[in-house]
C-alpha cells in the first residue's frame, strides 16, 4: 500500500527540484520549516520525531534540502516529511506538510474490530510495522514489492 | 402618515399623549445619532409602500423591532427607553434601483440576552418583515460588536484544530454526499463511504434528508458508514469521516443519535439548519464538549436568502452561524448548479473565515467586522462541481474549503474509488502547480491534462464531463460596482 497523508501524495513522488519549489513557496510566505521522520506511520501518530528544531532562520530553499538529505541519509528507510509552520496570529499552526521519503515496502495498516454489545464495533487502525521494536521496523535495503506507481 | 418630514417630539407631554403618533417623531429616527462601539447595527434593504416616507419606513422597522408598538404607551416612562429604542440614523437609495432603501439601525448592546441567537433574531427579524407598511424587506448585513460576540462560543473546533485533528494540510479538503440521496440501504449506503474514502477523498456526508427512514435506520447508516470509515482509513493511513446527519424531530433524539456516533468513533457529525438557531447553539455545545467537529447543510435557506428585495442575505446567516457555532456550512460554489454570484460568495467566505472584514461594499459586506478571536468556520463548496474545474474552484474559494464532489465522484465512469482519485489527484497537482508559482487559473486545464497523461481516472472524469458548466444569471447580486483605482 502507499500511505497518503500530506500534501502530495497522490502525485509521483516529488524530485528534489519540485521539493526545493515547495520549500521556497513557504519561506515566500515566512513561514518556518522543519523536517520530521517516523517508523510509525499511524495516523494519529501526532509526533514524528524533530530533525532538529524548526529552521525559524534559514531561508534558503537550499539550506532547508540540505538538512532534508541529512535526514535522508540518517533514516533511509523511515518516512520523512517537510512541515511549513505559520505563526502569524489566529493562525499558529502547519500550513504545509508533505512525504518527501518513504521506505520501499509499505505494510500498512490492518483494522481490528471489538465486538461490542448489540452490533456495536470499536475499530483500531493497527500498524503492521510496529510489531517489530522501535528502529527494526523497515529494513535499508526495502524487501518486499516496490512503491506502486 | 400625518407628520412624517418631522424629527423627534421633544416635549415629554405631547410625546406621551394618548394616541398615534409617527414612529419618527416617537425617536425611533436620530439622523445625527453616532453608533457606539458596542452598539448592534443592523443593515436592511427596505422597500416602502407608496407614499410611505422613506425615513418613517426605516423608523418604523428600528421601532417594532426594538421597544415600539403601533400607539403611544405611558409605561414607556416607567424604563430608560431612550436607551431602549433602536435607532435609525441613515437612510440611503439603493443605487440604480427606485423604490428601494438601505437603512442603517443601531440598537443598544442591553437589548440583547448574552449568547442566544434566538433571542436577537426575535427582535432584529421577529415581527418587522410582515409590516405593512413596507412592501418588502431584507437584512443585508449586521455588524456585531466584539462585546457581544465574547457572549458566544463559536466554532466548536474551526479550521485551524479541524486540520491538526485530520493531519490534512496546505490543500482544500474533499468530500462527497452519497447518491442516490435516498433509498439504500444501510449496508449499500456503507459501500459508498468505503469506495470514496480509500479513492482518495477526506470525508463523505449524509445528504439533508436522510434520517431514519423505513428503508435504512439511523443505527444501520451509523454502523455500515463507520466500517467503511474504519476500513479507508487502514487502507489509506489516513483520518477519515462521515458526517452521520444526526437532524432528528428532537433535541433528545438528535443527543442520542450524536452519542452514538460519538461512540462509534466517528470525528464528525451534521446537522440542518432546519432545526432551529436554538437546536443549533445546543449541538455546538455538544460538539465541542466530545471534541466532534460539527457540519451544518444549509438546508432550506434559499426560501429567504436568496430574492434580492425580501429576506435574510445569506452573509448574515454566516455570521449567525458562526456566533451559533459551526465547523462547516454550505456556502456556494460560483461554477456549480446552485445559485451563487462570485462577488457575494467571496462575502460569505470571508465572513466565515476572516478574523477581521474590512467595509467592501462590493461584496455586500457594509461594516468592518472585527471576529473577537472566534473560531473561523470552513465553508463547503457541493453542488454541480467536478474536476475539471480545480483551477477555478481553487481561484474563487481558496485552499480552506471543502470541495464536495457527489455526482463527480460516483458518477465516475469507472467507479467511485476512480472518481475520488480523479478528484484527489487534480487537486494536488493544482496545489503543487499554484505552490510553484504558475499561472493556475490560466493554466489550469494544461495542469490537469498533464496529470490526467499518468492518472487514467482523472482522464476519464476530465472526459466524461468536460462541457458541463451551469451559466446561469444569478439572482443576489452586488449593488455596488467596484470603480478601478489607478495603479
Amino acid at each position: 500500500m502507499r500511505i497518503t497523508q500530506g500534501t502530495f501524495s497522490f502525485l509521483p513522488d516529488l524530485t528534489d527540484e519540485q521539493i526545493a519549489k515547495q520549500v521556497a513557496y513557504a519561506l515566500g510566505k515566512s513561514w518556518a520549516l522543519n523536517v520530521e521522520f517516523t517508523d510509525d506511520p499511524h495516523p494519529r501518530n501526532t509526533y514524528w520525531e524533530m530533525w532538529e528544531l524548526p529552521m525559524f532562520d534559514l531561508k534558503d530553499p537550499a539550506a532547508i534540502m540540505y538538512e532534508v538529505n541529512a535526514c535522508r541519509k540518517a533514516y533511509p528507510s523511515h518516512y520523512i516529511k517537510v512541515n511549513a509552520f505559520d505563526n502569524s496570529r489566529g493562525w499558529e499552526t502547519i500550513r504545509l506538510s508533505f512525504i518527501v521519503n518513504r521506505p520501499k515496502h509499505e505494510p500498512g495498516f490492518s483494522l481490528v474490530r471489538r465486538e461490542a454489545e448489540g452490533r456495536n464495533i470499536r475499530y483500531t487502525v493497527h500498524s503492521y510495522a510496529t510489531d517489530k521494536p522501535e528502529g527494526e521496523r523497515y529494513s535499508a535495503d526495502g524487501t518486499g514489492s516496490a512503491v506502486k506507481r | 402618515m400625518a407628520g412624517t418630514g418631522k424629527g423627534t417630539i421633544t416635549g415629554v407631554k405631547e410625546r406621551y399623549k394618548a394616541g398615534v403618533i409617527p414612529y419618527k417623531q416617537m425617536g425611533y429616527w436620530e439622523p445625527d445619532y453616532v453608533p457606539k462601539d458596542t452598539d448592534v447595527i443592523a443593515l436592511f434593504r427596505i422597500t416602502p409602500q407608496e407614499g410611505v416616507d422613506p425615513e418613517e419606513a426605516a423608523a418604523a422597522v428600528a421601532g417594532e423591532s426594538s421597544t415600539a408598538t403601533w400607539t403611544v404607551v405611558w409605561t414607556d416612562r416607567l424604563t430608560a427607553c431612550e436607551l431602549y429604542r433602536a435607532k435609525a440614523y441613515r437612510v440611503d437609495p439603493v443605487p440604480g434601483t427606485p423604490g428601494q432603501y438601505f437603512a442603517s439601525i443601531a440598537y443598544d448592546l442591553d437589548l440583547f440576552e448574552e449568547g442566544s441567537i434566538a433571542n436577537m433574531t426575535a427582535s432584529i427579524i421577529g415581527n418587522v418583515f410582515g409590516f405593512k407598511a413596507i412592501k418588502a424587506l431584507r437584512l443585508e448585513d449586521m455588524r456585531m460588536p466584539v462585546a457581544y460576540l465574547k457572549t458566544f462560543q463559536g466554532p466548536p473546533t474551526g479550521i485551524v484544530v479541524e486540520r491538526e485533528r485530520l493531519d490534512k494540510y496546505g490543500r482544500p479538503l474533499l468530500g462527497a454526499t452519497i447518491k442516490p440521496k435516498l433509498g439504500l440501504s444501510g449496508k449499500n449506503y456503507g459501500r459508498v463511504v468505503y469506495e470514496a474514502l480509500k479513492g482518495g477523498l477526506d470525508f463523505t456526508k449524509d445528504d439533508e434528508n436522510i434520517n431514519s427512514q423505513s428503508f435504512m435506520h439511523w443505527r444501520d447508516r451509523f454502523l455500515f458508514a463507520m466500517e467503511g470509515v474504519g476500513r479507508a482509513s487502514a487502507a489509506t493511513g489516513e483520518v477519515k469521516g462521515h458526517y452521520l446527519n444526526v437532524t432528528a424531530a428532537t433535541m433528545e433524539d438528535m443527543y442520542e443519535r450524536a452519542e452514538f456516533a460519538n461512540e462509534l468513533g466517528s470525528v464528525i457529525v451534521m446537522i440542518d439548519l432546519v432545526i432551529g438557531y436554538t437546536a443549533i447553539q445546543s449541538m455546538s455545545k455538544w460538539a465541542r464538549k466530545n471534541n466532534m467537529i460539527l457540519h451544518l447543510h444549509r438546508a432550506g435557506h434559499g426560501t429567504y436568502t436568496r430574492q434580492k428585495n425580501h429576506g435574510i442575505s445569506f452573509r448574515v446567516i454566516s455570521k449567525w452561524m458562526r456566533m451559533a457555532g459551526v465547523d462547516h456550512i454550505h456556502s456556494g460554489t460560483v461554477v456549480g448548479k446552485l445559485e451563487g454570484d462570485p462577488l457575494m460568495i467571496k462575502g460569505y467566505y470571508d465572513t466565515l473565515r476572516e478574523p477581521r472584514t474590512p467595509v467592501s461594499l462590493q461584496h455586500g459586506l457594509f461594516f468592518e467586522q472585527d471576529w473577537a478571536s472566534l473560531r473561523k468556520v470552513m465553508p463547503v463548496a457541493s453542488g454541480g462541481i467536478h474536476a475539471g474545474q480545480m483551477h477555478q474552484l481553487l481561484h474563487y474559494l481558496g485552499e480552506d474549503v471543502v470541495l464536495q464532489f457527489g455526482g463527480g465522484t460516483i458518477g465516475h465512469p469507472q467507479g467511485i474509488h476512480a472518481g475520488a482519485m480523479a478528484n484527489r489527484v487534480a487537486l494536488e497537482a493544482m496545489i503543487l502547480a499554484r505552490n510553484e508559482g504558475r499561472d493556475y487559473l490560466n493554466e489550469g486545464p494544461q495542469i490537469l491534462e498533464a496529470a490526467a497523461k499518468w492518472c487514467s481516472p482523472l482522464r476519464a472524469a476530465l472526459e466524461v464531463w468536460k462541457d458541463i458548466t451551469f451559466e446561469y444569471q444569478s439572482t443576489d447580486t452586488a449593488d455596488f460596482v467596484p470603480t478601478p483605482t489607478p495603479a
